[in-house]
C-alpha cells in the first residue's frame, strides 16, 4: 500500500496570462522514497499548502509532473489518487460524530460493519479518542476535532497520506506524545507521508527529510541533522534553529596564515594558522566579502580576563527553563549565544565570545552556502 | 437571561400584546368577516357578536355566488388549484436550475461570475410592469400567454434570483475542505455535490423554497396580465368578488383565509424543519 511520491518541475501560477503571474509554486521537484515520511516546512505563503493541494488534486498543477507509485495523476481526479488528507481547518462533516466521521472515511472501501468499527476503534486509541468518539465535532475542542480529522485520515488505506498542520491545535504535551505515536504508527505501517508544518520541531521529530520552502521555491531537501549542520543557504541557516543563527557581514584578512574574519575594520573572529582546511583557507583568499553564520549553541562564551576571543558586551541574560539565552552587543550587531547552564553576567558586563573554526557557517554574499566547517559546501567552491 | 424587576415584566407583557393584537387583529377580523353575511359585515357599528354562517365557504367551494342581483358562477377552487400548480411548479424548477448554479456561483470563481449572479438579482429590482407590457406581446406571439408553461416561466423572474442568492451563501459558509475531504475519500464531484453539499445547505435551500413560495403564490400582476380566467391564481381571481351589485366582503374573507392556509401550514412545517437544522440523514453511515 505504499508508494513513492516523485514531484517533477511542479508549478502553479496564479494569473498566468496577466502582465506579472504570481508563482505560488516554482519549479519543485523532489522525490520521495517508499515509506519516508517528508516534511514541507516553511512560513506561511512560502507555497507548502498548495503544494500539497496539488498532490490532493485540489489545486491544478499549472506545470510539471506528479506521480505516486510511478503512476503519472496530477491530471486524475481527488478519488482516483489513492491518498488520504488530514486538513488544517478539520472539515469534519458536522452533523455526524466523530465515531461516524472516522468510519465515514471507510465507506468507499465497503467494509463490514465489525472491521470498521475495529479500525475506528484503533485509530481512536492511537488518538486518545476513545473516550470522545459519540460526540459530535461542535461540542469537543479544537484539539480533539484536529485528532479526529488526523483518525478520519489515518483510517484509511492509501498509497499516501497527506497532512496539513495534522497538530497545530494540540496542547504542547499531547503533542509531544501523538508525534512519538503518529511516527511509530507511519513506520509500522510502513507508510509513506508528506506532512506541511510550519513548526521546526514537528518537522524534526516526525520527517526524514524536510523541504525547506521560501516565496514558493524549495531551499533544500535534506535530513534534520544536514539542514542543520549543511544548510544550502543563507536563507536555511537562518531559518532552521531557535534561537536562529547569528549572522555577519565579513571581508577576510589573511596575515602570515593569521586569518581575521573583519567587519568595519574591526576583527570579530580570528584564527591562527592551521586551524582552518587549506581548502576553506584558500575560499577565502579568494574573496574580498562574504558573510559568516554562528550557530548560537556554538558560541563559547567566558569572562573577559585574557581568554581568547572577541569582546561583547551583555545586553541579556534569560535563563528559560533549560538554557540560557544571552544577548551581547558585537561588532555592530549582536550575538546570541545559548548555554546548558545557568551563566552570571549582568547586563553591561564586558565578555569573551569565540567560535571554534569548524563551527563556522561560510556564505557566498548572494546567499548560497561556500563551506560548514571543515567541509566545503557541495556546489560552494566555485 | 439576566434579572428584570416585576414592572419591567409586566410591562414587557403589555408590549407584546400589543404588538400580537397589532399585527393579528386584521387577521382575526378576516376570520369573523368570513362566517358572517355581508349585511352583518356592513352594519354600524360593528360587532363581535353574531350568528355564524358557511354560506360563504359554501358557495365558494360550490362555485356559486348569490348575489342581491342573482346567482354568479365562480372559479375559485380552479383559483386555487392554479395557484397551487403555479406556485409549486415554479418553485421545483427554480430549485432545480438555481440550486447548483447557486454552488458554481458559491465555489467557482470564472469570467463575469460576479456580472451574472448580479444580473440574475437585479431581475428583482426591475417594476414588473416594465417587463409585462412587451412580455405580453412577445407570449401571445408565441402562443405562450395564458399557459401554466409560460406562467411557470415568468414566475422564474420572482423564484429564481431569491433561491440563487440565499442558497449561494449557504454553500459559501460550506468549508470547500468538507467536500474535498469526501472527494479524497473515493468519490466523484457529483457524489459530493448531492451526498454532502445540498444535505449541508438544505436548511437554506428550505428556507429559500419556502420564501419563493410565498412569493410566488402571492403574485398578482403577471398572472393578471398573462392569464384568464381558467389559469388565474387566487390573487386574480379575488377580483370576481367585486361585482355589479357591491363587494362580496363575506366571500372575501373566506377566500382570503382559504388561500392563506397553505402557505401558513407551510411556514408552521417549515419552521420546524428549519430548527431541526443540520441533519445531514442523507449520509448517515
Amino acid at each position: 500500500m505504499t508508494a513513492s511520491v516523485r514531484l517533477d518541475s511542479v508549478n502553479k501560477i496564479y494569473a498566468a496570462k496577466a502582465k506579472n503571474p504570481i508563482y505560488a509554486v516554482r519549479d519543485f521537484t523532489i522525490h520521495i522514497e517508499p515509506g519516508e515520511i517528508v516534511a514541507l516546512l516553511g512560513s506561511s505563503g512560502c507555497g507548502k499548502t498548495s503544494t500539497l493541494r496539488m498532490i490532493a488534486g485540489f489545486e491544478e498543477v499549472s506545470k510539471g509532473a506528479i506521480s505516486i507509485g510511478g503512476r503519472e495523476i496530477h491530471k486524475l481526479p481527488p478519488a482516483k489518487r489513492g491518498v488520504a488528507m488530514a486538513f488544517e481547518g478539520y472539515s469534519l462533516y458536522p452533523p455526524l460524530t466523530l465515531r461516524q466521521n472516522i468510519a465515514f472515511a471507510l465507506k468507499s472501501e465497503k467494509l463490514g460493519s465489525a472491521e470498521t468499527n475495529r479500525r475506528v476503534e484503533e485509530i481512536a486509541g492511537l488518538l486518545e479518542l476513545t473516550r470522545h468518539l459519540d460526540r459530535y465535532p461542535s461540542t469537543v475542542s479544537a484539539g480533539q476535532q484536529q485528532r479526529a480529522s488526523l483518525g478520519r485520515a489515518l483510517v484509511r488505506k492509501a498509497d499516501i497520506y497527506l497532512l496539513d498542520e495534522p497538530m497545530g491545535q494540540l496542547e504542547p504535551q499531547l503533542r509531544a506524545v501523538l508525534r512519538g505515536r503518529l511516527k511509530r504508527y507511519l513506520r509500522e505501517h510502513g507508510l509513506t507521508a508528506i506532512l506541511v508544518t510550519h513548526d521546526q520541531t514537528e518537522a524534526n521529530a516526525l520527517a526524514d527529510r524536510i523541504a525547506v520552502m521560501e516565496g514558493g521555491v524549495l531551499q533544500q531537501f535534506a535530513s534534520p541533522a544536514d539542514l542543520k549542520e549543511k544548510p544550502a543557504n543563507l536563507f536555511v541557516g537562518t531559518f532552521i534553529g531557535e534561537p536562529p543563527m547569528n549572522v555577519y557581514r565579513v571581508e577576510p584578512q589573511i596575515f602570515n596564515g593569521r586569518i581575521s574574519l573583519r567587519a568595519r575594520g574591526e576583527e570579530l573572529f580570528g584564527y591562527e594558522p592551521g586551524t582552518i582546511d587549506d581548502a576553506v583557507v584558500s575560499l577565502l583568499e579568494r574573496r574580498n566579502a562574504l558573510v559568516v553564520g554562528v550557530r548560537p549553541a556554538d558560541v563559547a562564551v567566558s569572562p573577559l580576563n585574557g581568554a581568547r576571543g572577541a569582546t561583547a558586551k551583555v545586553v541579556s541574560n534569560q535563563w528559560i527553563g533549560d538554557q540560557t539565552h544571552l544577548e551581547s552587543a558585537f561588532g555592530d550587531g549582536v550575538i546570541v549565544a545559548t548555554l546548558d547552564n545557568r551563566f552570571a553576567a549582568r547586563a553591561g558586563e564586558a565578555l569573551a565570545v569565540d567560535v571554534p573554526a569548524d563551527k563556522l557557517h561560510l556564505f557566498a554574499e548572494d546567499g548560497t552556502a561556500l563551506a560548514h566547517g571543515r567541509s566545503l559546501a557541495s556546489g560552494g567552491a566555485h | 437571561m439576566q434579572h428584570m424587576s416585576t414592572g419591567e415584566r409586566v410591562l414587557r407583557g403589555i408590549l407584546i400584546a400589543l404588538a400580537l393584537i397589532f399585527f393579528l387583529f386584521p387577521i382575526f377580523w378576516i376570520v369573523l368577516m368570513s362566517f358572517q353575511t355581508n349585511a352583518q359585515i356592513l352594519r354600524i357599528p360593528p360587532s363581535l357578536f353574531f350568528s355564524p354562517t358557511l354560506e360563504n365557504y359554501t358557495s365558494l367551494i360550490t362555485g356559486q355566488l348569490k348575489t342581491a342581483s342573482g346567482v354568479l358562477t365562480l372559479n375559485f377552487m380552479q383559483n386555487l388549484f392554479n395557484s397551487f400548480i403555479l406556485s409549486t411548479a415554479s418553485v421545483a424548477l427554480s430549485l432545480v436550475l438555481a440550486v447548483p448554479a447557486a454552488y458554481a456561483f458559491a465555489r467557482y470563481k470564472f469570467r463575469f461570475s460576479e456580472d451574472i449572479a448580479f444580473t440574475l438579482l437585479s431581475f428583482k429590482f426591475a417594476p414588473p410592469l416594465l417587463v409585462l407590457l412587451p412580455l405580453t406581446i412577445y407570449f401571445q406571439k408565441i402562443g405562450l400567454a395564458n399557459t401554466y408553461f409560460g406562467l411557470i416561466w415568468v414566475y422564474q423572474l420572482i423564484t429564481l434570483p431569491l433561491i440563487l442568492w440565499i442558497v449561494r451563501g449557504y454553500f459559501e459558509d460550506i468549508s470547500p475542505d468538507i467536500e474535498h475531504a469526501y472527494r479524497i475519500a473515493g468519490h466523484s464531484w457529483a457524489k459530493t455535490f448531492f451526498k454532502i453539499s445540498i444535505p449541508l445547505a438544505r436548511p437554506g435551500i428550505a428556507a429559500a423554497a419556502l420564501l419563493s413560495f410565498i412569493f410566488a403564490w402571492n403574485n398578482f400582476v403577471f398572472a393578471l396580465v398573462l392569464a384568464s380566467a381558467d389559469k388565474q391564481p387566487v390573487t386574480v381571481g379575488a377580483l370576481a368578488f367585486v361585482t355589479a351589485s357591491g363587494i362580496q366582503y363575506g366571500q372575501i374573507a373566506a377566500a382570503a383565509v382559504i388561500s392563506i392556509t397553505p402557505t401558513l401550514a407551510l411556514a408552521l412545517f417549515a419552521q420546524r424543519y428549519l430548527v431541526e437544522g443540520l441533519s445531514l440523514g442523507a449520509v448517515k453511515g
